[in-house]
């Protein structure tokens, strides 16, 4: 019924439907805004704020990748573990073997892509549901990021280049991290709004029998929309390896679900065929935001999870209730 | 498009293999403390050869950490290995991916006590879902050594481990020294249900509430031992707090997250940080004065006395039943002693 409503009118439902729930998300997080500005003198400095920003850069990167996943009606759960590997491939990369940083840089990128690839494959080609292809995937990348380093961070002592990577600044006094995570939206946006690759996949997501009738060929174009999300962890490796000036083989686990989070706070529906770039980016502040905001004011971090988790649910519950009214 | 899937999968394969070959340099680094094995290392290689070999005639200690995957898990592995040749015994060593797998290491105790093991080294992540195994050990005349965090009953006839509230407690110490004993404090922890998660954050506190009343602690977090959380949660606290004197991270992630908010709000020397453990990037820290100075405790040792402990009660010799392996303060003043050093992994 659902699908049958979207392919009756398409273009002007989604339209609508994206702007209200822009607005929603948007209003949410000048609420919270406000709500810690009043409550707390120090919360609205440029200092705090722009930890907000950095402190949002890689799981709003991430969130980006998932987004398109989402869209199609998939989900991923590697993209934490994939982040991981990338940042470990970037370590072996520009310590151990010396070579130069955007060479190192390109390295992160294509492995992120490759593991993509590879799960695209398993889905679009295999048939193996996304949960469960992604959940190897997880699996698989956290074992060979352990396995590659040898389970010992990598340090970037010798390529002094790197940090300023993300922790310098070129635009004003904003760390570049941010301006990465800006540049990696508004690509991400255009993609999803401008080009073939977006199109298909809100095709995909709302009705996959019938774009694949309508001569498309869904397995190719679902492989590319996990590469694509590939891509978004590969930066995100580069963007973490950058700011820690290591790569980190533990970590990575639990930042698919705040990246999942912070897209479904967005207003990206997990039934596919809807979802908004910026929805995502704005979900994403919220998350960061909650989470500078309750320590500044010394909440015990237990109750930051309840919120957390009480958003997720109720920014869902809007979207249904929208979509009913519609 | 099939084509290319297929060669990324490959192009992936080939990246694990050149990734495997890297490392193979790398692994030097207690060399120093492994030169006593190197007589009995053979006799141990030629019973490693068989599992099945080690029930009839060697003596097989399976030791169950609560990780393998730090490099804290990694030294105290070092430690029991560095036993095991020395004492010519068998053992095994293994623990769960996180130390929130109860279940994980559960079914590990489980499997080892199938392999009717002479003795059982064990590290429990929790200690009242372990219990029927642990009595069935008993009964079956396995003696169970405890280590690190220990097993929390009379069951074990040993447990090797640091006293973590008594060395937490020597951290607020020096913070309380460090500082002038008065302003604001606050504490940055791993978790707060993991034995020295708890341990640690009490010490700390407790001490400075018992012997330092001047200083206030305004906040206590916890960052999952995550770098990059751990970084982003200090640097809230430290924007909340512009007074704020010191932080203490209550383990190596944790220290490290403190350390990067310090170094990216320009706080370098204004605010004095007290860290826990090692690793590469704390001892530059120390080194270059950002970090004031860490407990360190000896997870070499804690590898090497849970081995022997188990050795001495398969041979009927007596055992302490607490084994403290010790915990140390170390700053730029004697971070290089070779009795500091030997302890430091990096």
């Amino acid at each position: 019924m659902a699908s049958a409503a979207t392919t009756a009118a398409p273009r002007q439902s989604i339209l609508r439907s994206d702007a209200a729930q822009k607005l929603l998300a948007f209003g949410a997080l000048i609420l919270i805004f406000a709500f810690f500005s009043f409550a707390s003198p120090v919360f609205f400095t440029w200092e705090n704020i722009k930890g907000i920003l950095l402190a949002t850069a890689v799981n709003g990167i991430l969130a980006l990748g998932v987004t398109f996943i989402i869209i199609t009606a998939g989900i991923d759960l590697s993209v934490g573990t994939v982040m991981t590997l990338c940042a470990v491939m970037t370590g072996v990369a520009i310590t151990n073997l010396g070579l130069p940083i955007p060479v190192g840089i390109l390295v992160s990128l294509l492995t992120g892509i490759a593991a993509g690839s590879v799960n695209g494959f398993f889905i679009s080609r295999m048939g193996i549901p996304p949960f469960i292809a992604t959940l190897g995937m997880m699996m698989m990348a956290r074992g060979l990021a352990l396995v590659i380093s040898g389970v010992k961070p990598i340090y970037f002592n010798d390529a002094p280049g790197f940090r300023n990577l993300t922790m310098g600044t070129l635009v004003a006094d904003i760390p570049n991290a941010v301006i990465i995570l800006f540049v990696a939206a508004i690509i991400a946006a255009f993609i999803l709004g401008k080009t073939v690759l977006g199109r298909y996949a809100v095709a995909m997501g709302s009705n996959e029998e019938a774009t694949r009738l309508s001569g498309v060929n869904v397995a190719n174009w679902k492989t590319a929309v996990y590469a694509l999300g590939g891509f978004f962890s590969g930066l995100a490796g580069v963007v973490i390896a950058s700011r820690l000036n290591s790569a980190q083989p533990a970590l990575g686990m639990g930042y698919e679900l705040d990246a999942i989070a912070a897209v479904v706070i967005g207003g990206t529906s997990l039934s596919g065929g809807q979802g908004t770039i910026l929805g995502t980016v704005i979900g994403a502040f919220i998350i960061s935001t909650l989470t500078n905001g309750l320590r500044i004011l010394s909440v015990p971090q237990e109750w930051q999870m309840v919120v957390t988790g009480a958003i997720v649910i109720l920014a869902v519950y809007l979207d249904i209730v929208r979509r009913r009214r519609q | 498009m099939k084509k290319v899937s297929l060669l990324l999968a490959l192009l992936l394969v080939l990246v694990v293999m050149a990734g495997c070959a890297a490392p193979a340099a790398a692994p030097a680094a207690d060399s120093d403390s492994a030169s006593t094995s190197e007589e009995a290392a053979p006799a141990d290689d030629a019973a490693a050869e068989s599992d099945a070999a080690a029930e009839d005639d060697g003596i097989y200690i399976p030791v169950i950490s609560k990780g393998f995957q730090h490099q804290f898990w990694q030294a105290v592995e070092s430690g029991a290995e560095q036993a095991a040749a020395d004492y010519g015994v068998e053992i095994t060593f293994e623990g769960p991916e996180t130390e929130a797998m109860v279940d994980r290491q559960i079914e590990m105790l489980q499997a080892a006590l199938a392999k009717n093991p002479d003795a059982i080294c064990f590290a429990a992540l929790d200690t009242q879902a372990a219990i029927p195994l642990l009595e069935e050990a008993q009964s079956r005349g396995i003696p169970i050594v405890g280590f690190d965090s220990g097993v929390d009953s009379d069951i074990p006839v040993a447990t090797a481990a640091t006293d973590n509230v008594a060395a937490a407690a020597l951290a607020a110490d020096k913070m309380a020294e460090l500082i002038g004993d008065e302003g604001q404090v606050a504490v940055i922890v791993h978790d707060q249900t993991s034995r020295t998660g708890i341990d640690r954050r009490d010490g700390f506190l407790n001490q400075m509430e018992a012997a330092h009343p001047n200083i206030e602690i305004v906040n206590v977090d916890y960052g999952g031992g995550d770098q990059l959380k751990s970084t982003d949660l200090a640097k809230a606290v430290i924007q909340a707090n512009p007074d704020l004197k010191g932080y203490f991270g209550a383990n190596e992630g944790s220290i490290i997250g403190v350390l990067n908010a310090i170094t990216e709000l320009g706080k370098e020397g204004e605010i004095v940080a007290v860290g826990y453990d090692a690793g590469a990037q704390q001892l530059d820290a120390i080194r270059s004065g950002v970090e004031s100075g860490a407990i360190t405790q000896n997870p070499v040792g804690i590898g090497y006395k849970c081995v022997e402990a188990a050795v001495k009660a398969i041979n009927g010799e007596e055992v302490e039943k607490v084994i403290d392996t010790g915990f140390f303060w170390y700053d730029a003043d004697n971070i290089d002693d070779p009795e500091i050093a030997a302890l430091l992994y990096e």
